[in-house]
């Protein structure tokens, strides 16, 4: 694949003319209404009264502080919890029982799972309705503060529930790599206990795997709107939702410093990934001397049973309030303090169907389409690339995972309406992908570059040609991570809610568009039928990608799924 | 029996309703048969709020009657906010996209209309007027259809719709309601956490801010002019002196507030609020009706009435679809399409008509209605205060967000 030093290839090329395009005109559409720059708006001469008028927003430092701690604590914790869950349990039964029930979570859209916990655990809640009022007297929902608390504990909590699944579908397949299960075997037969086994030998090699989707899950949940707006504090609200209501203002001067709040968004999530980069070096440094030190921990019964509690109460949580939209979907009344609903309607559910069909068909269309581009781009670029450095590219393709959306999309759409694409479905999955081609890429980077190179050289002298050992050997060997990253990248399609409104124009509706129009009257049982609409895309996603290999690697038992 | 035949005169005015709309329409104007003749064909995109099954389906409606009798196609495009709306014309405006925009008709009033006139994002003026169903508009009684939060429309938007501020509360938990401020201010004392607002500068929240200053400004008059900051001062202090003793005692000590009137509403629902308040004087019937409130929910209006608008629909300036536009808004304007929307049964909302003035037979429709025990009838909504200058929203939402929006 000796290409190394010469011109750049076509994939490169096409991937930098695809993404750079949008990216510069987004980031542009953000930087020069930042320093003053809308003459739309009669705004055109550079200044930095934007910036003086955000500094002098009430609460700024707060909101500011709020999107860094919820995002980052809720980061770190996640990991966590998925770290010691995996040292604790991998290769067990329960281990295997557990990720059957985690991987399809992950197809819950951020905004269904956070209004399901909300009902969960609101004063009004699931919870408080089980014990009220027999065991506690209440017949009125007590008067306390549990959602919107100031701190974002609710939000953090949220965020968490969410992330987990992510985080340890990413794990998991890092495990998947070779020689994983010797490491196991080896630090057993040394008298290692399990999780020191994990920590000491198998997480240092797996960690270079997981790294970058703990950043992408910082830089977004340190920017999360949707589960802010529901779960997290209000007075004053996170940066991110903050920026959303400045952008959308009537008073439209306001874009100019909602432009300004957006890079100051970016200097947010930009000091949370930076902060966890120190936290990692730091922990490195401390522990690195212990992973030599030759102790055993050899007794953790206690710890691995502490490591289990998380993991189940986020399944139970998680699998509760997706259970609890289940029941509102059917529900037409559902008054405190009953734990059922008093009056169900099946009417709402077949409206909703008749009504949500098309857009979910559209839905379908967008998401199998940029799906597909942005796993193919991936791959191919990965193929043409070969082993070379891909620094200067990841910074652009990663970009449009770390500006802030509502800034980034004002630049986008003017660029797609010059462009002639606004309102098309074309339109729409270009702008998808700039979003989901950075998940693509990220989900199959680190499985190709671990992909055992020897296979390749083996079928090129035995005289195959590249595109042959591409189809022939590394595709097939890829089956698994391909699939999974094909769903990844149609789930996070799915979940665009702005690129979609903002490039679409009204005219491409998707169930996503639709859930958000509909849930704005605030219709519970509606909120909840189409939160199971939009989980039914890459719920399909997730079953296909877990069907398929295990079908057609059903005579291979090299190809199975070690655990 | 009286239901009957309240059914049989309704289906009877219908019918008289659609005879006297065929005779209207076989001596249109040269002008008007112009706009019917190119907007034949026509496909209109309609953005209009989509959170409220009962009006999109009456919107369905409304769409399905216009393509068989003008052959204008309508789209509802289902928003959750009117502004990003607004922001899909200013970016369409910006890279001088002039002709065939993305929006034809759009559900507006107050501050994004004001918005959208002051950057040049409508129609020429005028239009508005030219309707055919314009001379049943009660101009003289509702001020508020030609004069949008203080600004003139001057037929840039149509009107559409009545919404008066209207508070509801549990009559199974709260059996009088508190009719002055001083009562609401008492009975959240004596109920702490029962009683909040939507944060403002959400549309409602800042609504309830404007109702507090509409009722206790020492000059009321000064609201009707652009803010001035000097008098802010004196003119907010009441209104911030009732908030102050107001927010310890609002629900979560005012530490939280909810996102929305939607929220307020389920809220109400879920039994953690006692009272909450709405712009559709129909709104308690209508979630009654649909389940989404106890059918123990009443409304009522404060004394000295509360503040109430006019909600309108307006052609931006790059719609290529205009006349079907306007075929569309006279339509909504019609007494056939403004007795049904005013039905709680399809969604409640009041006429912009003057029922009065109409024709015998569309009198009727108005007139065989029942409105159910949940809605007000149009002598107890009390007297409506006008909305201030739209230049005092964001300096009430500031000074809010300032003492109470950043703990």
């Amino acid at each position: 694949m000796g290409k190394a030093g010469g011109l750049p290839d076509v994939a490169t090329v096409l991937v930098t003319t695809l993404l750079a395009g949008p990216v510069l005109a987004g980031l542009a559409g953000t930087v020069l209404p930042a320093f003053g720059y809308l003459p739309v708006l009669g705004h055109d001469s550079f200044s930095i009264e934007p910036f003086r008028k955000l500094v002098s927003m009430p609460g700024l430092t707060t909101s500011a502080a709020l999107g860094f701690g919820t995002g980052l604590a809720a980061s770190l914790i996640s990991l966590t919890i998925v770290l010691v869950f995996t040292a604790a349990w991998a290769g067990t039964d329960t281990f295997r029982r557990l990720t059957r029930f985690l991987s399809p979570l992950l197809s819950v859209p951020h905004a269904a799972a956070a209004i399901g916990l909300a009902f969960l655990i609101a004063p009004s809640g699931f919870l408080v309705r089980l014990v009220s009022p027999w065991a506690t007297g209440w017949t009125r929902p007590p008067e306390v503060l549990i959602l919107h608390d100031p701190l974002g504990l609710a939000m953090t909590f949220g965020l968490v529930a969410k992330e987990v699944p992510f985080l340890f579908l990413m794990t998991l397949a890092a495990l998947n790599r070779p020689h994983v299960q010797e490491y196991l075997k080896a630090g057993a037969s040394l008298g290692y206990g399990r999780m020191a086994t994990f920590f000491k030998i198998v997480l240092p090699q797996i960690y270079p795997l997981i790294r970058l989707p703990v950043l992408a899950v910082i830089a977004y949940a340190t920017s999360v709107v949707d589960v802010a707006v529901i779960l997290g504090p209000t007075t004053p609200q996170p940066l991110a939702p903050r920026l959303v209501g400045w952008m959308n203002d009537p008073n439209l001067s306001l874009r100019l410093m909602a432009s300004a709040g957006a890079l100051l968004q970016l200097l947010v999530s930009s000091g949370a990934l930076l902060a966890y980069l120190l936290l990692e070096a730091l922990a490195g440094a401390c522990l690195r001397p212990r992973l030599a030190n030759g102790h055993r921990h050899g007794r953790e019964a206690g710890a691995r049973i502490s490591a289990l509690l998380p993991m189940l109460t986020i399944l139970a949580v998680m699998s509760l309030s997706m259970a609890l939209l289940g029941v509102w979907s059917l529900a037409r009344s559902w008054w405190f303090p009953a734990a059922l609903p008093q009056a169900w309607s099946l009417e709402r559910m077949l409206d909703a169907l008749w009504a949500g069909g098309p857009s979910l068909g559209v839905t379908l269309i967008i998401a199998c389409g940029a799906a597909t581009v942005a796993t193919g781009l991936a791959l191919w670029l990965l193929e043409a690339r070969g082993r070379r450095e891909t620094g200067r590219l990841k910074v652009l393709i990663f970009l449009p995972l770390l500006l802030p959306q509502i800034g980034f999309l004002f630049g986008l759409q003017m660029f797609f309406l010059i462009a002639g694409l606004s309102g098309t479905l074309t339109g729409v999955l270009l702008a998808h992908l700039i979003f989901v081609f950075p998940y693509a890429f990220l989900a199959l980077s680190d499985p190709w570059n671990r992909l055992d190179p020897r296979y390749a050289k083996a079928a090129s002298s035995l005289g195959a040609s590249r595109a042959r050992v591409f189809f022939r050997v590394q595709l097939p060997l890829l089956l698994r991570p391909v699939l999974v990253t094909f769903a990844v990248a149609a789930a996070v399609s799915t979940g665009q809610y702005l690129p979609t409104l903002m490039i679409g124009a009204g005219r491409v509706v998707t169930v996503t568009t639709e859930s958000v129009a509909l849930a704005s009257g605030g219709n519970r049982q509606i909120a909840a039928l189409y939160a199971l609409l939009q989980l039914a895309v890459p719920l399909a996603g997730f079953t296909l990608a877990a069907l398929v290999p295990a079908l057609a690697f059903r005579n291979r038992a090299a190809m199975r799924l070690e655990r | 029996m009286s239901r009957l035949l309240a059914v049989s005169l309704g289906l009877l005015a219908t019918f008289l309703a659609s005879v006297a709309a065929v005779a209207q329409n076989n001596a249109p104007t040269a002008e008007w048969q112009a706009t019917l003749d190119a907007a034949r064909g026509q496909t209109v995109y309609f953005h209009a709020w989509g959170g409220e099954p009962r009006i999109n389906a009456f919107i369905g409606w409304a769409s399905r009657e216009v393509e068989r009798d003008y052959g204008v196609r309508v789209v509802h495009v289902k928003v959750s906010d009117t502004a990003s709306v607004v922001s899909q014309v200013l970016t369409e405006k910006s890279v001088g996209k002039d002709s065939g925009g993305a929006v034809d008709l759009i559900w507006i009033n107050g501050e994004n209309f004001a918005s959208m006139k002051e950057n040049g994002l409508l129609a020429a003026p005028g239009w508005a007027q030219t309707l055919p169903n314009w001379q049943y508009v009660d101009v003289e009684n509702m001020p508020t259809v030609a004069i949008d939060f203080t600004v003139p429309t001057d037929g840039q938007e149509s009107p559409w719709g009545m919404a008066k501020l209207v508070f509801m509360h549990d009559s199974a938990r709260l059996q009088t309601p508190p009719t002055t401020l001083e009562e609401l201010l008492a009975f959240a004392q004596a109920n702490p956490g029962r009683f909040t607002y939507p944060q403002p500068p959400n549309f409602h929240g800042t609504t309830f801010l404007k109702q507090i200053l509409a009722s206790t400004a020492p000059d009321p008059a000064l609201l009707s002019r652009p803010v001035d900051e000097t008098a802010f001062a004196t003119v907010t202090a009441p209104l911030f002196a009732y908030l102050d003793a107001l927010n310890p005692v609002l629900w979560h000590q005012g530490k939280a507030f909810p996102k929305d009137a939607a929220h307020m509403r389920r809220l109400l629902a879920d039994g953690e609020l006692d009272i909450a308040f709405s712009f559709n004087p129909g709104d308690a019937a209508a979630a009654i009706a649909s389940g989404e409130l106890p059918p123990t929910v009443r409304s009522f209006v404060p004394d000295g009435g509360t503040i109430g608008n006019t909600h309108f629909v307006a052609i931006p300036f790059n719609s290529s679809a205009q006349e079907g536009a306007q075929v569309f808004a006279n339509f909504l304007l019609s007494p056939m399409a403004q007795s049904r929307k005013r039905d709680p049964e399809f969604w409640g909302d009041p006429t912009v008509l003057n029922v009065a003035s109409l024709p015998e037979s569309d009198r009727a429709l108005f007139e065989a209605q029942n409105l159910g025990p949940a809605a007000l009838s149009p002598q107890d909504l009390g007297p409506v205060l006008p909305e201030p200058h739209p230049s005092w929203v964001s300096a009430l939402e500031d000074a809010w967000s300032a003492r109470y929006g950043s703990r």
